[in-house]
C-alpha cells in the first residue's frame, strides 16, 4: 500500500478522551462575571452535562461544560498552562495530538495531562496563531493570552464545531451555541430578515450572518484576534482547486485510488482514537459503508453501527443497511422514523438548529443520536462530506447535463438524460422533453454564471418566498441572496473547472451552513454525541481537490475514484448502487394522526400576524393543502417547513414562548 | 369564450399555485416556469384541472411548454381542444 509521509510517521496509540462539550466567554468587562458565565454555560449544558468550569480574569472570562468519559482529574477546562498566562476553553478533538505531543516533548516540552487541549496551549506558546496549521481536527476554541491581553477564537477548517459571537458595550461575547449569548444582559433574539431570505433561497445563512440579528458565526477555517481597541479576523486555510485549464493531476487512476485508500484509512484510524468505543452511522450508501468497513477493521472488539429507517418506502434504505451490517458483523441498531415522529420532535429540533430550516431531514438524526446515547456510545463516525469532496450529489450531474443540453438547445434527445438523473422523482419522469428542458433552464445561456450549477435549486427554493408578507417584501426590496453569495466567491473561482466551482459552493457554504450544523453538530450534540467525519480530514479534502474532475464525476457516475478505492471492501450491491439522497417526509410528516396543536398555533392567523413575516391567508391555504396531503411539490414542502420552523424559532428564542412543549 | 376560459385558468392558478396571492399573478403571456409558479408536480395538477374542468383529454404530446407555460397559452390550448371536440 502506498503511504507517503507524513501519514507514515503517525504512531498508533489508543489514548485520549472523547470531549463532547461546549464553552462560552467574553473579552472586555462585565459585572458579576462568574454569575454571567454560569448562566451562559448553563444554556449549553447538553453539550457537556458532567462538569462545568469557569475562569475569570480582569479582562476576560471563560466557561466550559464537559462530558467526562474518563480522566476526571486530567483535562478539566478551562485549562491554564504551567506559566499561568494562557487559558483555553476547547470544544472538539485534535485527532493528531499524539504526534504533535511527541514532537513537543522531543523539543523539551513537559505535559501535565494526556489531553489534546494541553497540546494547543504548548503549540500556541511556541508558534502563536500559526499553530492552527498543524492541527488535524474538528475544533472550536477560545484562548486567552494574559501577557498579550488578547483573546483568540478559532474554528476548524470545514466548520464542524460551531462558534458564535457578538458584542455589547465594547465587550466581545462568544459561545458554542447562540442560546448562551442570549443570557447576556441587553442581547435579545431578533430575526434577521436577510438571513431568512438566504435560508429561503440558499438553505442556510451566509456566514458570518446567523438567523439572529447582530449575532455572528465565526467562519470555518478562520481565527479572530481580539485585543483592546481592535479586532482582527482572518482565514488560516482556504479550500482551493487548480485552474481549470491546468494539466490534470499527474497521478494515474490506480495510483490515486491507492493513495486515497491509504489516506482514508489513516483519517478513520485517527478518528477511532478514544478511550471508549467509537460507533458508526450506517445509511446504507457508499460513504458511510466505506467508513464503517474501515472502522470495523480497526475495532477488534467489534463495531456498533446505527441507522435511521423509515416506514415510508421512498425514504427507506434499511435493506442496504442490514446487508452492510451483516457484512461487517456489527452490533447494529436502528431507530425507525414512523409517521408522526418528526412532528413530535420538530420544536426541539429547531431549538437546537437555532435557525429556520426548509427540510425536516435533521429530525430523524435527532432521534438517531438519542438512540446512540442510550447505548452508551459517545462518538460516531459518519460518511458526511464525501458528496461534497468527491462530487456525489445529483446536482453535479445535473449541471453537467444542463451544459451538455445547452450546447444544442433544440435537441429533443439530450433532455432525456434528466430522467436518468432523478429516478426517484416520478413526477419528473412523466414530463415531456420540452418541459424537462424548461424546468432545468436549458437554453437560458447562463453557462458562464458562477452559480450556474445551483440556479435551479435556488430558483425552486425561492418559490417559497411567495408566502412573504408585504412588509417583509418591502424590507427585502433590492436584496438578492444569490447575488450576495456570488459576490463572496474568491477571485480564482472563475479559473476553476465547472465541477470544482459547484463543489466549492457546496463545500464552502451548504456543508457548514446546513449539513454539518443543522443536520450535524446540533442534532448530535442535542444528545451529547460527537460526530467524526473522516472525509473531512483536511488531507483528504486537499487530495480530492487536486484530482482531475473526471476522476470524481466520470460521465454520470458520481464518486468514481471513491468507488475504486472501496472496491474490495464493500459488497457489490452497496458499491454499485446509485446514490439515494438522504431525505425525510416534509409536510406529510405533519399530517398524520393526532392533534398537532403547536402546528395549528404556529400557522394560525394570530401567530402569523404576530410574526409579521408571512401572508396569513396564503399560509392558511397552504396548511389546508398540507392537511389534505396534497402538498407534494418541492416549493410547497419547502415553504411549509420553512414557515413552520420560522414560527417555532420565534417561539423558542424571541420571547413568544420560551418553553415549547413537545407535541403529544 | 376565450375570456371566460382565461379567467378560470387565472383563478385556478391563483388559488392552487399562488395560494390566493393575487399580487403575484403574472401577465397573461409571462412564463409560469420562469416565474417559479409551476414545477414538475404543478404541471400534472394543471393537466388534471384542464381535463376535469373542461372535459377534454390532454394527450402526452400536448404536455409541452408551448401549450401550458402561460395563462394565454393554456387558454388558447383549451379553446382549440374544445373546438376540436365540438367539431
Amino acid at each position: 500500500m502506498f503511504l507517503s509521509r507524513p501519514y507514515a510517521t503517525l504512531v498508533h496509540k489508543r489514548a485520549g478522551f472523547t470531549r463532547v462539550c461546549g464553552f462560552a466567554g467574553y473579552f472586555g468587562s462585565v459585572g458579576d462575571a462568574d454569575a454571567l458565565l454560569r448562566r451562559m454555560v448553563g444554556e449549553i449544558v447538553h453539550r457537556g452535562p458532567d462538569e462545568q468550569g469557569r475562569f475569570v480574569s480582569t479582562q476576560a472570562g471563560l466557561a466550559h461544560a464537559r462530558l467526562s468519559i474518563v480522566g476526571l482529574g486530567d483535562g478539566q477546562q478551562p485549562m491554564v498552562d504551567e506559566t499561568g498566562h494562557l487559558t483555553i476553553a476547547f470544544n472538539g478533538e485534535i485527532f493528531n495530538y499524539v504526534e504533535l505531543r511527541d514532537d513537543l516533548r522531543a523539543r523539551g516540552r513537559r505535559f501535565r495531562t494526556s489531553s489534546d487541549t494541553e497540546v494547543i496551549l504548548h503549540l500556541y506558546d511556541e508558534m502563536g496563531d500559526a499553530c492552527l496549521s498543524l492541527l488535524n481536527g474538528d475544533f472550536a476554541f477560545a484562548l486567552w493570552d494574559e501577557r498579550r491581553h488578547r483573546m483568540m477564537l478559532a474554528r476548524d477548517r470545514m466548520g464542524v464545531r460551531p462558534l458564535f459571537y457578538t458584542s455589547k458595550g465594547g465587550t466581545l461575547y462568544f459561545a458554542s451555541e447562540i442560546k448562551a449569548l442570549l443570557k447576556v444582559p441587553g442581547i435579545s433574539a431578533t430575526l434577521d430578515p436577510i438571513a431568512l431570505d438566504q435560508i429561503f433561497t440558499l438553505w442556510a445563512p451566509i456566514a458570518p450572518r446567523t438567523a439572529f440579528a447582530g449575532i455572528h458565526e465565526l467562519e470555518p477555517a478562520s481565527v479572530m484576534i481580539a485585543e483592546p481597541g481592535r479586532t482582527g479576523l482572518k482565514h488560516y486555510w482556504q479550500l482551493d482547486y487548480p485552474p481549470g485549464d491546468a494539466p490534470g493531476n499527474i497521478k494515474q487512476e490506480a495510483e490515486a485510488a491507492e493513495e486515497l485508500r491509504a489516506l482514508l484509512s489513516d483519517a478513520v484510524r485517527l478518528r477511532m482514537r478514544a478511550d471508549v468505543p467509537v460507533g458508526s452511522y450506517l445509511s446504507g450508501g457508499l460513504d458511510s459503508s466505506l467508513v464503517s468497513a474501515l472502522a470495523a477493521g480497526m475495532a477488534p472488539e467489534g463495531l456498533k453501527t446505527f441507522s435511521v429507517s423509515f416506514d415510508s418506502p421512498e425514504h427507506d434504505e434499511s435493506a442496504y443497511q442490514r446487508q452492510m451490517a451483516a457484512a461487517l458483523h456489527s452490533d447494529h441498531r436502528t431507530v425507525v422514523c414512523r409517521e408522526g415522529d418528526i412532528a413530535c420532535v420538530f420544536p426541539e429540533v429547531i431549538r437546537f438548529t437555532e435557525r429556520p430550516i426548509i427540510r425536516t431531514a435533521p429530525a430523524p438524526l435527532y432521534n438517531l443520536s438519542g438512540l446512540v446515547r442510550e447505548t452508551g456510545v459517545k462518538a460516531v463516525l459518519t460518511g458526511e462530506g464525501a458528496d461534497e469532496v468527491f462530487a456525489g450529489y445529483d446536482l453535479f450531474k445535473e449541471a453537467r447535463v444542463r451544459r451538455f443540453c445547452a450546447r444544442q438547445p433544440a435537441s429533443r434527445i439530450r433532455p432525456h438524460l434528466f430522467r436518468k438523473l432523478y429516478p426517484y422523482l416520478p413526477n419528473l419522469r412523466q414530463q415531456s422533453v420540452e418541459f424537462l428542458a424548461a424546468f432545468f433552464g436549458v437554453g437560458d445561456g447562463f453557462a458562464d454564471d458562477p452559480l450556474f450549477s445551483h440556479r435551479p435549486r435556488f430558483k425552486a427554493t425561492a418559490g417559497a418566498k411567495l408566502f412573504y408578507s408585504r412588509e417583509l417584501r418591502e424590507q427585502l426590496k433590492g436584496y438578492d441572496a444569490a447575488d450576495d453569495l456570488a459576490s463572496r466567491l474568491p477571485a480564482t473561482f472563475r479559473t476553476w473547472h465547472p465541477l470544482h466551482q459547484a463543489q466549492y459552493l457546496e463545500a464552502r457554504f451548504l456543508l457548514p451552513g446546513y449539513i454539518l450544523s443543522s443536520q450535524g453538530d446540533r442534532m448530535a450534540m442535542a444528545h451529547g454525541i460527537e460526530g467524526r467525519f473522516p472525509f473531512l480530514d483536511h488531507r483528504v479534502v486537499e487530495f480530492a481537490s487536486r484530482l482531475p474532475p473526471e476522476m470524481k464525476l466520470k460521465g454520470l457516475t458520481e464518486k468514481h475514484i471513491l468507488r475504486r478505492a472501496a472496491q474490495d471492501l464493500l459488497p457489490p450491491a452497496i458499491l454499485e448502487r446509485p446514490k439515494q439522497p438522504y431525505q425525510a417526509p416534509d409536510s406529510l410528516a405533519f399530517t398524520g394522526p393526532g392533534d398537532l396543536d403547536y402546528v395549528n398555533d404556529c400557522l394560525g392567523e394570530k401567530s402569523i400576524a404576530a410574526g409579521g413575516l408571512f401572508n396569513g391567508e396564503a399560509v392558511a391555504k397552504l396548511h389546508q393543502k398540507c392537511r389534505a396531503r396534497a402538498t407534494t411539490g418541492f416549493r410547497d414542502n419547502a415553504a411549509f417547513v420553512g414557515i413552520l420552523s420560522t414560527q417555532l424559532w420565534h417561539r423558542a428564542f424571541a420571547g413568544q414562548d420560551q418553553q415549547i412543549e413537545k407535541a403529544a | 369564450m376565450r375570456e371566460t376560459i382565461s379567467v378560470e385558468v387565472r383563478n385556478f392558478i391563483v388559488e392552487t399555485f399562488l395560494f390566493g396571492d393575487t399580487a403575484s399573478v403574472p401577465a397573461d403571456d409571462a412564463s409560469l416556469i420562469d416565474n417559479g409558479i409551476i414545477d414538475s408536480t404543478a404541471v400534472l395538477e394543471l393537466v388534471v384541472f384542464i381535463e376535469e374542468r373542461f372535459d377534454i383529454t390532454v394527450g402526452d404530446a400536448d404536455i409541452v411548454p408551448a401549450n401550458l407555460d402561460s395563462i394565454a397559452r393554456i387558454s388558447a390550448f383549451i379553446q382549440s381542444k374544445a373546438k376540436a371536440v365540438a367539431a
